[in-house]
């Protein structure tokens, strides 16, 4: 039996049109956008001026706060523009433009770090100087990760491989082409912790990858196979399948002794100390039934989507939809001009009859919602409270406990969009509480 | 190429369920027991069959077009409780009475509630108690299978009335119960047929077993253990008995499983099925009704907002807060 964690349910996950094929590296766009936002955190100060000439790696907008990373050049060659422009986020946000001269000449102060004769604080300097953050899309700065607050013991660092997003297969790949440079980045995380064992969560539909990981020999990784089941991934759920333990609610997995990092993350880890090369590109699966050729891309950021989407053959029909992530938390795009960012795990183009919801049904009460919810809550009222405006009863129904990982609308028949309603709410009570402090 | 693409909060994919397809699978799953009421009953039972359906969804038609309400019709939830509705009457009940019947349970119970998901009672179960008390004669006045049903009809007893010793007659072997062929509503008559629907609705995960398991285990401990039997058979026996007649299967399995009326908590559908056990036991042992079924069931959904209130499941990681 593999572990896992109450409720959930299988999505079909469409993983087959891409995890066996070879990630392909894509040659640079004219020009490469850059916005300063590419982190939960403080907005970035730009680094560089129009007409400056920037090389690969090199710094272009960096910040004094503690919760944030700096945004480095994917390309050499000169900054043509500085000005708000269209983020994946909706909204518009200062962005570096730089035109790509395809010489990709390397800043000189790329340079590996021995990481034996560092201490934390550096080590964890060099994380937060390689602009890291968690890079399966939440874009949390990863060195404030991993400091935890004062008084919390780390005993579990977990890698978070279980990828139970339907069509993302990024991290799939980078586990079985990269399989030493992730574990050597896991363990960069556990030297901070003085931790001996490390595990490795993943679906139990990638057996390749994890046969890859024991095939390395490496005593304190520890490959726990996984349920797969959606949200298997979510932070609490893994955390609760890898280890027993139940994060408080309003807490943080540090409550129970927990950090959990990315594939990529680690990755990216890895090659901080290993070459000195920041975050400057990743793998992007470009995936969805209105893609010609599904695969994975690696990408250097800043490349538009259009772009990408090209390299994986263009649209074969008419796209409805288009989604940077997965297609249960991921968001919805409106214009192909959008640049990749740190977060780009995957570009979906998806038609109408896969993606739009068309009908608003009364709630039959069929329950599916309240049995499969992963944080055992009830859609059902939240949905009706919040619609309603009863702020009261959402709180009373736990409704800040939902992880809104979506699979209550995915599975309404009704498609009435419980977790849609329960967002907004949240939002609501949110900016309550901001006004009340 | 100019792109528009829809934005809108995630997720951005479905499931194929649809309220439509829900009720068709469980208008299929309720095939092999009307098969088996017209095999036993005749012809007249597809009539009712047909009726019921019919004035279930006329009703639906012409209260929502006098309303102004959107034509609901075709999620197909009228033709589940006219099917529901036929399988709990006798064969020989008259047409027009079906007719109010079936009028009754989309009108009264479920559109005057709002409709849909609204209706705090099963709208077939209420409908058949409200005949039970409007023509009580014609609606426990049943006949032997394969007997037609006109002036030559031979009336019988019921297995239930048999047992409960209310009326004379033979009990079926337990082997007829269980494959059809005994005296009763026309959909009652197969255990087997009801089974294997419900096994159906199993299978497509359109109802959990926790209810029906429930109501049907609690109903059989308490029969075995208190079951007043004066019919000279052993106890395990006259249990078995009392499970494969009279509405039981029919009821725990798809009336005990209406969505809208159940609760939708874990915990929730155990205590309802084990208080539709309580309650079936109770009304079948002192009840002066040979049969309980429905009355139980619309007893607990009365309670089910209540239950579920109680029920709520504690969230991930929630700590109870000290009282």
């Amino acid at each position: 039996m593999f572990k896992t964690f109450r409720g959930g349910m299988h999505v079909p996950d469409h993983k087959e049109e891409t995890n066996k094929i070879p990630v392909r590296e894509i040659e640079g766009a004219p020009v490469h956008i850059f916005p300063l936002q590419q982190h939960i955190g403080a907005l970035l100060d730009v680094k560089v001026a129009v007409g400056d000439y920037v090389k690969v790696g090199q710094i272009i907008a960096d910040s004094e706060a503690f919760l944030s990373v700096p945004v480095h050049s994917s390309v050499s060659g000169k900054v043509i523009d500085i000005k708000p422009y269209l983020h994946p986020s909706g909204s518009e946000v200062t962005s570096v433009f730089i035109e790509n001269d395809y010489k990709y000449e390397v800043c000189e102060d790329i340079k590996p770090h021995n990481i034996d004769e560092m201490s934390k604080q550096e080590i964890v300097k060099v994380i937060r100087n390689a602009g890291i953050v968690g890079m399966g899309g939440a874009g949390f700065p990863t060195h404030v990760k991993l400091s935890p607050p004062e008084g919390k013991t780390i005993t579990h660092l977990i890698m978070n491989a279980a990828e139970c997003e339907p069509y993302l297969t990024s991290d799939h790949r980078r586990l079985l082409e990269s399989t030493a440079d992730v574990v050597f980045g896991m363990r960069i995380c556990m030297k901070l912790f003085d931790l001996k064992k490390g595990h490795i969560g993943l679906e139990a539909n990638k057996p390749d990858a994890a046969e890859a990981i024991r095939a390395l020999k490496d005593s304190s990784i520890e490959v726990v196979e996984l349920k797969t089941k959606y949200p298997q991934g979510s932070e609490k759920q893994l955390i609760k399948a890898v280890t027993g333990k139940s994060v408080p609610m309003g807490g943080l997995p540090a409550d129970v002794g927990a950090i959990v990092i990315n594939v990529d993350t680690a990755f990216e880890i890895a090659k901080a100390f290993k070459t000195g090369m920041p975050v400057t590109s990743r793998i992007i699966t470009v995936a969805g039934d209105c893609i010609k050729n599904p695969c994975n891309l690696d990408v250097r950021l800043g490349t538009p989507f259009e772009f990408v989407i090209n390299q994986a053959g263009g649209f074969s029909h008419d796209a409805k939809k288009l989604i940077m992530g997965g297609p249960m938390m991921g968001t919805a795009m409106y214009s192909l001009d959008v640049p990749t960012i740190k977060t780009t795990s995957a570009i979906l183009a998806l038609s109408e009859a896969a993606s739009v919801y068309d009908s608003d049904s009364p709630c039959i009460r069929c329950g599916k919602c309240v049995k499969h919810c992963p944080m055992q809550l009830m859609p059902l009222y939240l949905s009706k409270y919040a619609q309603e405006g009863d702020i009261e009863m959402c709180e009373k129904y736990n409704i800040m406990n939902c992880i809104e990982c979506g699979l209550c609308s995915y599975l309404c028949p009704g498609k009435r969009g419980p977790v849609q309603n329960i967002r907004m709410a949240k939002q609501k009570i949110m900016e309550k509480r901001r006004k009340q402090k | 190429m100019e792109h528009k693409f829809v934005v809108s909060s995630s997720p951005h994919i479905k499931a194929n369920d649809s309220i439509s397809s829900i009720m068709l699978d469980v208008i299929i799953a309720l095939i092999p027991a009307c098969a088996a009421g017209v095999y036993f009953f005749g012809m007249r039972a597809a009539a009712v069959l047909l009726t019921t359906v019919a004035a279930c969804l006329l009703s639906e038609y012409v209260y929502q077009k006098i309303t102004k309400k959107p034509i609901t019709v075709g999620d197909l939830s009228a033709v589940v409780t006219g099917i529901l509705l036929a399988l709990n009457l006798p064969v020989t009940i008259p047409l027009w009475m079906a007719v109010i019947g079936s009028a009754f349970a989309i009108i009264i119970v479920k559109q005057l509630y709002g409709g849909l998901g609204k209706n705090f009672m099963n709208p077939a179960l209420a409908a058949r108690c409200f005949m039970l008390v409007a023509w009580a004669g014609n609606m426990s006045s049943f006949v032997t299978p394969f007997m037609g049903y006109g002036a030559d009809a031979v009336s019988s007893a019921t297995p239930l009335a048999v047992l409960k010793g209310m009326q004379e007659g033979t009990l079926p072997s337990l082997l007829t119960a269980f494959l059809g062929g005994k005296a009763g509503c026309i959909g009652e008559t197969s255990g087997l047929m009801l089974l294997l629907g419900f096994l159906y609705l199993l299978l497509k995960r359109i109802v959990d077993w926790k209810i029906p398991v429930c109501y049907i285990a609690s109903f059989a401990i308490l029969m075995y253990l208190f079951g007043d039997n004066q019919t000279g058979l052993s106890q395990g026996y006259f249990t078995l008995m009392h499970i494969l007649t009279g509405g039981l299967l029919l009821g725990a399995f798809f009336m005990a499983t209406d969505y809208v009326t159940t609760p939708t908590t874990s915990l929730g559908c155990i205590i309802f099925g084990i208080g539709c056990g309580l309650l079936t036991f109770a009304i079948r042992r002192f009840g002066s009704y040979p049969e309980g079924v429905s009355f139980s069931i619309i007893l607990m959904n009365v309670v089910c907002p209540l239950i579920e209130r109680y029920t709520v499941p504690k969230s991930f990681g929630e700590v109870k807060k000290n009282a």
